[in-house]
């Protein structure tokens, strides 16, 4: 623990941390706009019982 | 008559407690109804694999030469050479999930996408314990709370911690029911819990149900390529649910076909439990790690919608949150019960679901990242 080579892959995995949640994040936002944008344009028109 | 008695005399304290283990994990899948279809057979499968000179792995036998072991062929053929067993189980899993309640509320996916949160702290932690950075990152998938996608993720990684992983994977998956709650109250003022959320679904239409499972498979592709395989398949079976012409296909991806991989995944992965490789300390610390991850999944969830609760007009209960975990719908069912504890006449049960399945997207989506993000650090 705390070696200098952990220390070095911390480093590596807060990165990871912070590109890995942003992509997660922009794949989400991105669906929750196609969603609501297909929502509003509801295409075909057909409704299910919900 | 020696050789009576060559198996009892070469049988290892390791192997032991092997015994021991896969006893459990058949106790706990009948007894306690954790997990049992992948469990059992786990538990099964690791005493199969830890008998001395067990006819279920490749020996090499005296005056015969290699003979090749069935549990052994499974493992490298389905899981080590192609990875196939966990992602053809996607097919089952998409055609079981019903979007609807996701799709009716979108922004229940803010929570499938936070709720990752425990898988990319966990490998920050298993690296200050250690672990290199592919191990690392092979334990902290332990926090998808999705079994194949964690045994698929270490299996790329080569990782020779898969067992335990998968181990931890699927017991703490059947734990949510306990570390949920407890996670949950730690970061929650009773307040907060008592959030009213009132339940307006939108119709959705036939045509986003179709085409919501294309979409997601062309964003996630091309945000995280090696997701492809994984969100793919998801949305290739829910594809096959929710198109309305090929209701026998999804019927049997449902039933059929989805016992016959985890029947065969759960023995499968026992190979990865041989003594040797499970009965060390790396397993115990992997089992801690795991839990670290469900925490921290469950603290990601509700910390972010507190963080949206300062902008929004319409409060979300925090606890919905912690349902953007991929454990459906367990997790689900822990919020509702939460939040009829706290209020009986709060219910936040479909709210809840529609983060759960999110979880399921978000989960795979977080295996794909961690697999396209690892290999760019490794010089």
């Amino acid at each position: 623990m705390f070696s200098p080579e952990a220390i070095a892959n911390l480093m590596i995995a807060l990165k990871v941390m912070g590109l890995g949640m942003l992509s997660i994040f922009i794949v989400m936002l991105v669906l929750i706009g196609v969603v609501a944008l297909l929502t509003r344009v509801n295409i075909g028109g057909k409704k299910d019982a919900e | 008559m020696d050789f009576l008695l060559s198996g009892v005399m070469a049988i290892t304290p390791a192997q032991i407690v092997m015994y021991l283990i896969g006893g459990l994990l058949i106790y706990l899948a009948i007894v306690k109804d954790f997990e049992p279809a992948l469990l059992m057979p786990m538990g099964f499968g690791a005493i199969l694999v830890n008998l001395p000179l067990s006819g279920a792995i490749d020996q090499v036998m005296e005056g015969i030469g290699e003979t090749h072991g069935i549990i052994q062929w499974l493992f490298e053929t389905t899981i080590e050479a192609s990875e196939a067993l966990p992602i053809l189980l996607f097919i089952g899993i998409g055609a079981m999930i019903d979007f609807g309640p996701l799709l009716s509320n979108p922004k229940m996916m803010i929570f499938g996408a936070a709720a990752q949160f425990g898988i990319f702290f966990t490998v920050a932690l298993a690296c200050l314990f250690g672990f290199d950075l592919k191990d690392a990152a092979s334990i902290g998938i332990i926090g998808a709370a999705d079994g194949p996608t964690a045994i698929m993720v270490s299996q790329i990684f080569r990782s020779k911690y898969m067992g335990a992983i998968a181990v931890a994977a699927y017991s703490y998956m059947a734990l949510v029911p306990i570390v949920q709650p407890a996670a949950i109250k730690l970061v929650t003022t009773k307040k907060e819990r008592m959030i009213r959320m009132p339940y307006n679904p939108k119709s959705v239409s036939k045509t986003t149900r179709i085409l919501f499972p294309v979409i997601v498979t062309l964003v996630a592709g091309l945000v995280a390529p090696m997701s492809v395989a994984l969100v793919g398949f998801l949305m290739f079976g829910n594809l096959l649910r929710e198109c309305g012409c090929l209701d026998s296909l999804s019927k049997t991806a449902q039933n059929e076909f989805a016992n016959i991989i985890t029947l065969l995944l759960g023995i499968t992965i026992s190979f990865s439990m041989r003594a040797e490789q499970f009965v060390t300390w790396e397993t115990l610390l992997i089992m801690v790690l795991g839990l670290v991850a469900f925490v921290m999944d469950s603290v990601g969830g509700v910390l972010v919608a507190k963080v949206m609760n300062l902008f929004v007009k319409e409060k979300v209960n925090p606890m919905v949150g912690a349902a953007g975990i991929s454990a459906f719908p367990m997790s689900a069912r822990v919020i509702q019960k939460m939040a009829v504890a706290e209020d009986p006449e709060n219910h936040l049960l479909m709210q809840a679901v529609g983060a759960n399945v999110s979880g399921q997207i978000g989960s795979v989506i977080a295996g794909g990242v961690i697999l396209n993000l690892i290999p760019m650090f490794i010089k």
